[in-house]
Parts: C-alpha cells; structure tokens; sequence
C-alpha cells in the first residue's frame, strides 16, 4: 500500500465505527494507520513497519513513561487552574500518543513549531515542563527560549505558526542542511488561510516540513465537520504532496508515520501531512465548557480508545515490562506533580517594569520615555510614606 | 414599566434577538455562535430560536467570516459577525481594510456593505496573550468604516439595533470587561443618535472623554476627585469614528480642561486626534493642554501585570492633578 493510493481511496466518515472494525483488521484501514489496537494488539502494517521494526523494550517503555507522566503534568496544571494558581489551561487529555510519538520521532537538530496544547512534545523535546505554565499563570506571553530546545514559543493566534515552520524549512534547505521541521495545529486551524497558504508555500519550494494536524474532532464547539467535507489528510492531495491518516491514540504509528515523514523530508523530497485521528477528552480549555455542545457518549467510545492503556495492555501482554516499573513511575509521576505544583506556586510575579521590556531590540525613545514617566509615577506612591511599588 | 436591568451581554443578545426577530435578512454568523452560543455568551440561545440557517457557525476563518459577509450583504442580507476577540481579529484585517472600507465609494456609492463586525475587546479579565487588546485606532483610522463603543447595557442595545440598521460597516467593540456589568435597558426609549457622545457626569473644573471600558473607570474617578472637592465632567464618546467633536468641544469650553482616557496606547490612539482637534478648535479657552491616559508603547503585558498597564482609578486623578496644576 502506499501513501498516494491512500489518499485516492474513498474517505470513511468515522474511522473507529463498528463496520469497520467488524469487517477488516484495524491495521488494514486504508485509511488509518494502526499498529497497536485499542485493546493494546500489535497489528502489522506493511508500510510503515520498518519505522517501529527495531523498536527496543526500553523504548516501548520509554514511551509509556513520557504519555503517562505528560498526563500527570496536564492533570496537575489543569487542577492548580481550579485552585486559581494558572488563569487558563489548555489540556491534552487524550492526545498523548500523537504528541509523544510524533515528538519522539524529531531528531535534536529538528525544529518543532507547536500551537498552544502540545505540551507532550514540549515534554519530548526536554523543555522543562514548568516553563509551558508562565503563560498560562499570566506572568509571561512566552517563557523559553525557543532555540535551546528547537521548541519553539506557544502560537495562540490560530494557524500561524504553519507559515513560520515553511518559512524555516525553507531556510533549512537554503542552508544544505538535512533536518527537518513539523508544524502542530488543529483541525479547526485547517480552515485558516494560513496554513492553506504555507501548504502551497512548502509545496512550491518543497520545503522539509511536516504538517501534523491533531484532528481531536472538535474546535472549540465546532466539529470537524463545520471545518472540512474531505478527510483532512486528503487536502494534501491538491498541493501535491502526501496525506496520511494515522490512528492519534496509538503512539506506535504515531511515532513510525511521523518518522517515515521527516525522513522524507530530509531526503529532500518535501512536505508531507500527517492527520493523527485523536480525541480532546476534555474541555477545549478550562474555560469552555463542552456539555453545551456535545455528548457524554462520545467521550465515552472515544476512552476505550484510550492511549496509554492500550500500550500498558500490550507492554504487560509481551512481558516487556513488570509491575516495579509501573510502580516506580507512579512515585516518578507523584514527584513531577509535586514539583510542578511547588514551582507554579512558587512562580514570582514579574516586575512591573517588565512591561517595557524586550518590546524592541535596539532599543526605542519613546519606550524609554514611557518607562521613565512610569517610574517617576511609582516613585510617586513611594513618597507617600510605605516605599512599596504600589 | 418599561426599563429592566440586565448585564451588557444579556442586551446585547437581546438586541440581537430583537433585529433577527424585525428583519429576516439579518444573519448571525462567528466561530461558536451557535450552539455555544459564543464563547461569551452573548449569542446564547439564538440558534436555538431562529436556526442554523440564520445563526450561522462558521469555519475557523476570520478572512472567511468577513470576506463572505461582504458577499451576503451585497446580496442584500444584513451579516452581524462575531470576531470571537480583538486579537484575531487581524486574519480579517485584510478584508475590513482593503474591501467592507471602500467598496461603497468605489461602486460609486450604488452598493451598501451593511455589515456589523462585533469584537470583544479591551483587557481586565486575566486572560493570556492576544485576548486583551484595543485596537480601535486601527480601525478609525480607516475611511469607510464606522467604530463604536458602548459602556453600558442600555447603550449597547439601541447602538446594536442602529449599527445593524446603518447602512455602512460598523466595527462594534464590545467591552468584554463591562459584560457582566448591570444597567437599563429601555426598549421603548428613543435613542440618540449613533455617534453622539453622552455627558454621564456634569460638571465644572475637568472633562474626562472616555468610552468603553473607561467610562466606567472615568465615573469613578470623577466619585472620588469629588471628595477632595473637585468637579468632574464625565463624557462617554461612544463613538470613535466619527468622534463628536462638538460635545467635546462644548464641554471643554465649559470646565476648560481635558483628559482623555481609553485603554489602548496612547502612542497614535483615539486621545491623539481628540487632543489635535481640541487644541485646534478650543485653543483659547483651554487652561491647561489636553492630557492623555492609556496604555503604553509596549505589547500587552501577561495578566499579573495588567493592572500596571491598564489606567485606573489612580492614572486618571494623577492626570486630573497635572491638568489642574496649570
Ligand atoms: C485566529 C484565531 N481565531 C480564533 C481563536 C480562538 N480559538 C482558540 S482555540 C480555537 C479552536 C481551535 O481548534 P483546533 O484548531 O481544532 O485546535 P484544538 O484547540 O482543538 O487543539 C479557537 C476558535 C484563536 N485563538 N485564533
């Protein structure tokens, strides 16, 4: 089977209905990767293998432990939220088999341009996860450097970010270079004309980049229906590069797919788009609330799917791992929930001259005059007796 | 009785309710609009009761939502677009600034854009980046298309009933802070019109201009300098394209100072213009120069800091201090 005659077969509207699950053997979907199925199977899949083939015990381990302790930092951001130490969060549940897998499929030199939710390839990349919340928490619009980790910052405005990843891997081909960048974005972000326009961007100067689209089914409270009439790997079609649909709850394909796409990218043979079929458990953000917009049901179909335990199934039924491994990460995944909790809460409030800061490079008078005008109104306050800021 | 109170967002979606009701051209259309009703709310139940054929959820496209609104009011609808906030407003930018603005005046004034583009706008509420802008000025400065403000609910209601029956393209901000506030609503009152300021406080040593957000901001102010026995006049201009110049102008020449506050930078904002014209207009019956209060030549700080950034009460008076010290 290969990628060009996947994207030409006919579409199926659900890939996880009982039909197709009756009829055919999960990894034979033609259009849905699979190699591990829900009930945690390790199906075969001719083409894309050879990606996973020398998968080693230590690294299918190494995958269960990134989705599970991601899991914990999102629970533990997503309740300090409710405790009103972060002003919003958006949470992942659900998607950390697209995100590690694609994550662990990037080399170092690799560059990875996220939206707002990938805090699992943060995870992958070594960005330390208490950097993702300053955001969240209103102390910074960003909070790393986006070159330590080729990680680069949050793009809350939807869409953006899939023209500065072309953008980038245009330069990385410019330079003779053989790394590749992947741009994240959502299913709703596919109806943006930006990233309809750094598909034609990527596809004209073949560009090593890959689009990978999270489709969690829903963009806020729209689905993905309100976003497309084609499945979203098909669009790849018309701008004249490979599609593919892969099964977003198993990291197995996940990682494999990601893999054979970034190679080809490195090849130099250009963009490729890459739809992990997943599913956002919970709300949009901590702000939304989705029981105006969908079903419990849903929620629920989609659980049996549930990333990380099918690979626990699979991990226990081939004896790859034992019970003082789960063990030792449940204390592991205590401990990164304690840390993230101290450093949140710890977390200082910036100086109030911050505001001012870094708003230009070289420097700008009338920054400098602004600022001095705050600093003598501070001064102000101080005068009055206290000596505080305010 | 014919007054009721309600909170900014309820009159708005009541005004809403009340144009889908009058005039089957009016169509409601945004990301969320429908089911959600709005991430705000603000247009929470209308789809239920007029239909996704009127109430319309649209794809993840801001340059589509405007783009497509054009063509369904040259097709005689009368679109009313929800931008879901100010900072995305900008994939549009494109089709605000380049088509709604000018295609009146170039089909020699044969087709109307009746289009209502509504923002929420303005910060205060903790949000993260992109959430929290003023970008009127932006907008204002753009022949061809109206920009409005309400402060309150009462105002919010009729200003949407008339920017929906404007034949022009109104940029309507919603100030997303004030949503929740409560006032008047008089479905039965008539308006003034459209682009009228309103004096909402008299009196007689200083004019504070104000719309949106700081008005609110502007009244207490005024409270407060009451106390230390100084007279504020309080005038919420409602509008910024056009600007009421005359009521500034009057009430200037009444209390012979002025500041104008509003939360965008003050670097090329609204403030700027009104303090060229007055100057211009008023040059001999101003005591002291027009001052400005607003936000800096900065991007909009993280959350913890807006407070710092965002005029308030104290901001105002260390103005209404400097200005009367001349
Ligand atoms: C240009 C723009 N318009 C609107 C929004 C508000 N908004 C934030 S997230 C979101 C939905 C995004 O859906 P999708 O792209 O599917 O990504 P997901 O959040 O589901 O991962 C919307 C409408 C925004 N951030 N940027």
């Amino acid at each position: 089977m290969t990628v060009e005659s996947t994207a030409a077969r006919k579409p199926r509207r659900s890939a996880g209905t009982k039909r197709t699950a009756a009829k055919k053997p999960p990894g034979a979907q033609p259009d849905l990767v699979q190699l591990l199925t829900p009930e945690g199977k390790r199906v075969k899949n001719g083409e894309f293998d050879a990606y996973v083939a020398d998968i080693t015990p230590e690294e299918l381990r190494g995958l269960y432990r990134d989705m599970v302790l991601t899991r914990r930092f999102d629970a533990e951001a997503t309740s300090l939220q409710r405790q009103g130490e972060l002003g919003l969060w958006a949470s992942l549940l659900g998607q950390e088999a697209a995100q590690i897998g694609s994550g662990r499929a990037t080399r170092e030199d690799d560059y990875v341009f996220p939206t707002y939710r990938e805090h699992g390839v943060a995870w992958c990349r070594g960005v330390d996860p208490a950097n993702l919340l300053g955001m969240f928490r209103g102390v910074n619009n960003g909070g790393w450097d986006p070159n330590s980790n080729n990680f680069h910052l949050y793009t809350i405005v939807i869409g953006s970010q899939t023209l500065h990843a072309t953008g980038y891997a245009m330069g990385i081909a410019k330079d003779g270079a053989d790394s590749a960048v992947i741009a994240y974005f959502g299913d709703g972000a596919s109806s943006q004309g930006d990233v309809a326009e750094s598909f034609t961007f990527s596809a004209v100067y073949n560009a090593p980049v890959v689009f990978f689209c999270q489709n969690n089914q829903w963009a806020i409270s729209e689905p993905t229906e309100r976003q497309t009439r084609v499945p979203l790997y098909q669009r790849a079609q018309g701008y004249g590069f490979p599609g593919v649909r892969v099964d977003g709850n198993d990291v197995l394909a996940c990682l494999a797919v990601t893999k054979w796409a970034l190679e080809r990218a490195r090849r130099g043979e250009g963009p490729t788009l890459v739809e992990a079929f997943t599913y956002r458990m919970g709300a949009h953000t901590t702000s939304d609330d989705p029981t105006k917009y969908r079903a419990d049901e849903e929620r629920e179909a989609w659980e049996a799917k549930d990333p990380i335990q099918r690979l626990r199934t699979y991990l226990e039924a081939s004896n790859h791992a034992d019970e003082g491994f789960f063990a030792e990460l449940e204390a592991e995944s205590e401990a990164l929930g304690k840390r993230v909790r101290e450093v949140v809460r710890a977390m200082p409030d910036p100086d109030s001259f911050a505001i001012f800061e870094n708003a230009y490079a070289d420097g700008h008078a009338l920054v400098d005059e602004e600022r001095a005008q705050f600093a003598a109104y501070q001064a102000s306050f101080a005068d009055e007796g206290e000596g505080d800021q305010r | 009785m014919t007054a009721e109170k309600m909170a900014l967002a309820k009159a708005i979606n009541e005004s809403l309710r009340t144009a889908l009701d009058s005039d089957p051209k009016v169509l409601i259309m945004g990301e969320d609009v429908g089911k959600l009703g709005g991430v705000f709310r603000v247009t929470d139940g209308l789809q239920k009761d007029f239909g996704e054929d009127r109430v319309i959820d649209t794809p993840l496209a801001e340059s589509g939502i405007v783009g497509t609104a054009i063509g369904l009011a040259l097709r005689g609808y009368r679109p009313v677009v929800e931008i879901q906030f100010d900072g995305f407003v900008f994939p549009a930018y494109d089709q605000i600034v380049t088509q709604l603005a000018k295609m009146h005046a170039r089909a020699l004034g044969k087709i109307k854009l009746p289009v209502v583009i509504r923002i929420p706008y303005g910060g205060g509420i903790g949000a993260v980046e992109h959430h929290s802008e003023s970008p009127e000025a932006l907008f204002a400065h753009v022949a061809g298309l109206k920009v409005v403000s309400p402060s309150n609910a009462g105002d919010a209601y009729w200003m949407m009933q008339q920017a929906i029956h404007s034949d022009d393209p109104v940029i309507f901000f919603e100030p997303k802070r004030r949503y929740w506030d409560k006032s008047e609503v008089n479905r039965e009152a008539i308006p003034g019109p459209l682009h009228k300021a309103r004096v909402v406080r008299e009196g007689t040593d200083l004019t504070l201009a104000a719309y949106g957000p700081m008005v609110k901001v502007c009244q207490e102010a005024a409270a407060a300098a009451q106390e230390e026995g100084k007279s504020l006049e309080v005038l919420d201009l409602r509008s910024m394209s056009p600007i009421d110049f005359d009521a500034v102008q009057a009430s200037v020449e009444k209390t012979r100072r002025l500041v104008v506050v509003h939360e965008a930078p003050v670097f090329l904002g609204t403030g700027a213009e009104i303090a060229a014209r007055i100057t211009e207009r008023s040059f001999y019956h101003l005591e002291a120069p027009v001052l400005r209060v607003g936000g800096y030549h900065a991007p909009y700080p993280p959350a913890r800091l807006e407070d710092e950034y965002l005029p308030g009460l104290d901001r105002v008076l260390d103005a209404v201090d400097r200005s009367l010290a001349y």
